[in-house]
């Protein structure tokens, strides 16, 4: 009489799981159900054709971009010198790449502001040299860099590191210098983590409010971006709030698929 | 003065390696177990690590000195590598692969391609390859440059043993025909002597021997030496014997006269090949000297060979040999060690545990 007793408290801890799950995935689904029930669907198209919308979809885009230029720019050296030179002081400069991913967004802001603020560190010598920093575009650009570019540099590093030691090495034997090794053979064999990694920080890019706000403030066609948008439309105009958010989901999903096939043609040509 | 001459100094983590050695148009085999030093040599060779001190020379070429501050990079010296595993590009064709190194004009590619019999595979990427052809691939790739000097990193380790024989054949004849000073990594004695001229064992990163690979089979310097190059090690007590020879007393108290001037703790080294192996039935006046009597445990043939085990002696002899003879496991055997191929080395208490 074991196996039925036995086969009973399995069906019992299996309904237990699946009452936990559906809780769980009717909680997460909701707000994004209800954010295309509410939102007036056949008027997004003339909603995001509103100049306000425009205005926030050029910040957006004009900022993270630079945002993104830069992280790729300086954060793959970075990433390489991490991954393939032992020097000291190594980890504690990891550990600096990769503060960013825990630390609250505000305090990021503040952080910002602290060191680039008029009255800031930097501010006297900043001011001196006629830039002002603060509540402008490129502090947007700044505030994305700052939260968004260990998302990129942790998996770049990572991405290096998978690369067999011996490949770069007999490039070197076979006349290739430095750099040479670098773009033909460890570039394409870490492409996909790169791409995996730069997906992340783009999203996280995108999603970027609390520093935004704190650095570079939220002023429409200077630094309002799409998060901003959604937050100043909230005792404005709902429903263009609604509609920012049903095209940020988009965006989201598109990312999160985009990751998803990378990964998996990443692990199907992994050698 | 040796066309390649090193003289190395690299701390590692649990010694320090430290070799000397000068080659020439010839192949030269560094054999030892893994974790040896043996592929931090070749490392320090091709560039890719600075050893601590040291000299590396090519001819009239210093391609290190750690004294004068000079260390070519790997990609200012002509040497041609073959890596372990091949470490061939994964993400390019064969013919990628060995182009990769051409110099600007050179034609080697096609050249090579049809060298070593790969044009079939020219456009296949290294994944699809067999053992046998990467290890073709990786060779071709190696030699683009003309290279002044060859390393080749375990060239046979990665493949079955069926294809190890054939490649082991090709191999040779090719460093034959190159002619160039070349070095060969290995753990395994026979890939050593059928590829290599001489041989450096190498342990805990220094040589304990370097000679022709003859030799070290038939006079190890020591117990590591004898075992790693197949010889029978026998543990025994050696003292003076009558007519001025060793007499050599072994663990179950039977003993042997050898013309080798040793005494105490000693192994006595002899090959298989060099056993002579007579019936158990005959009575001892009618066997030669030098016999030892013992149990058949084990018998193994191999080819056109068989292995026997007589007491603690490994000893070979040939298939019709063996069925004259009557041998079986369980029965008894004669192990005649022919005096003039028994050899003599210390052997201290760690060397069992060192022998492993």
């Amino acid at each position: 009489m074991r196996h039925p007793r036995r086969g009973g408290g399995e069906a019992g801890f299996t309904a237990f799981l699946a009452l936990c799950a559906g809780v769980s995935l009717t909680f997460l689904a909701v707000p994004i159900v209800a954010l295309f029930w509410e939102a007036p669907l056949g008027e997004i198209p003339s909603l995001l054709g509103d100049p306000v919308v425009r205005d926030i979809l050029v910040v957006t885009a004009k900022t993270n971009l630079i945002a993104n230029l830069l992280i790729i720019g300086f954060g793959t050296p970075t990433a390489y010198l991490l991954a393939t030179r032992e020097f000291r002081g190594r980890t504690l400069a990891v550990t600096l790449v990769e503060l960013p991913v825990v630390l609250p967004p505000a305090v990021a802001g503040i952080g910002l502001l602290a060191a680039f603020g008029a009255n800031g560190l930097l501010g006297g010598v900043l001011k001196d040299a006629g830039i002002m920093i603060p509540f402008t575009q490129w502090a947007v650009v700044m505030a994305i860099t700052f939260v968004a570019s260990p998302f990129y540099v942790r998996q770049a590093i990572t991405a290096f590191q998978s690369v067999d030691p011996l490949l770069p090495a007999a490039s070197r034997t076979l006349g290739a210098g430095p750099v040479r090794t670098f773009l033909r053979v460890l570039l394409p064999l870490s492409a996909s983590g790169l791409m995996a990694g730069w997906v992340l920080s783009f999203a996280r890019g995108i999603g970027e409010f609390g520093a935004t706000i704190m650095f570079a403030g939220n002023v429409q066609g200077v630094t309002q971006t799409l998060t901003l948008g959604i937050y100043e439309q909230l005792n404005g105009d709902f429903d263009l709030a609604l509609a920012i958010g049903v095209l940020l989901v988009i965006l989201s999903g598109a990312v999160l698929l985009t990751y998803k096939l990378i990964s998996s043609w990443r692990s199907s040509t992994s050698i | 003065m040796a066309i390649l001459d090193f003289d190395l100094n690299v701390r590692l983590r649990s010694f320090d390696l430290a070799v000397s050695i000068g080659i020439d148009r010839e192949t030269l085999a560094l054999v030892g177990p893994s974790g040896a030093g043996k592929t931090t040599v070749l490392k320090a060779i091709g560039g890719l690590i600075t050893p601590d001190s040291g000299r590396i020379t090519l001819a009239e070429e210093v391609w290190f000195d750690s004294a004068a501050g000079v260390m070519l990079a790997p990609e200012e010296r002509s040497v041609g590598v073959v890596f372990q595993e091949y470490a061939l590009f994964p993400h390019m064709t064969v013919r990628e692969n060995i182009a990769y190194g051409e110099r600007k004009g050179a034609k080697r590619t096609d050249e090579l391609i049809e060298r070593f019999r790969i044009s079939g595979l020219a456009e296949a990427k290294p994944a699809s390859l067999s053992g046998g052809e990467r290890q073709r691939v990786a060779l071709a790739r190696a030699l683009v440059r003309d290279p002044r000097v060859l390393l080749l990193d375990e060239p046979l380790s990665a493949l079955d043993a069926h294809t190890r024989e054939v490649v082991r054949e090709e191999l040779q004849e090719l460093l034959d025909e190159l002619g160039l000073p070349t070095i060969l990594i290995t753990h395994d004695f026979a890939d050593a002597s059928a590829l290599a001229g001489r041989a450096g064992v190498i342990v805990g990163g220094e040589i304990r021997q370097l000679a022709p690979v003859a030799e070290l089979a038939r006079r190890p310097a020591d117990a590591f030496v004898a075992t790693l190059t197949g010889n029978n090690l026998l543990p025994a007590v050696a003292g003076p014997g009558r007519a001025g020879r060793t007499l050599v007393r072994f663990e179950d108290g039977q003993t042997i006269a050898v013309d080798r001037d040793l005494s105490g703790p000693v192994g006595v080294v002899i090959a298989p090949w060099d056993v002579k192996v007579l019936s158990g039935d005959l009575p001892r006046e009618s066997v030669p000297p030098n016999a030892l009597f013992g149990r058949v445990s084990a018998l193994a043939a191999v080819r056109d060979r068989v292995e026997a085990r007589i007491g603690p002696v490994q000893a070979e002899c040939g298939v019709a040999e063996a069925h004259e003879l009557g041998l079986e496991v369980g029965g008894q055997a004669w192990a005649v060690l022919d005096r003039a191929a028994v050899e003599l080395v210390p052997l201290d208490q760690d060397a069992p545990r060192m022998l492993t």
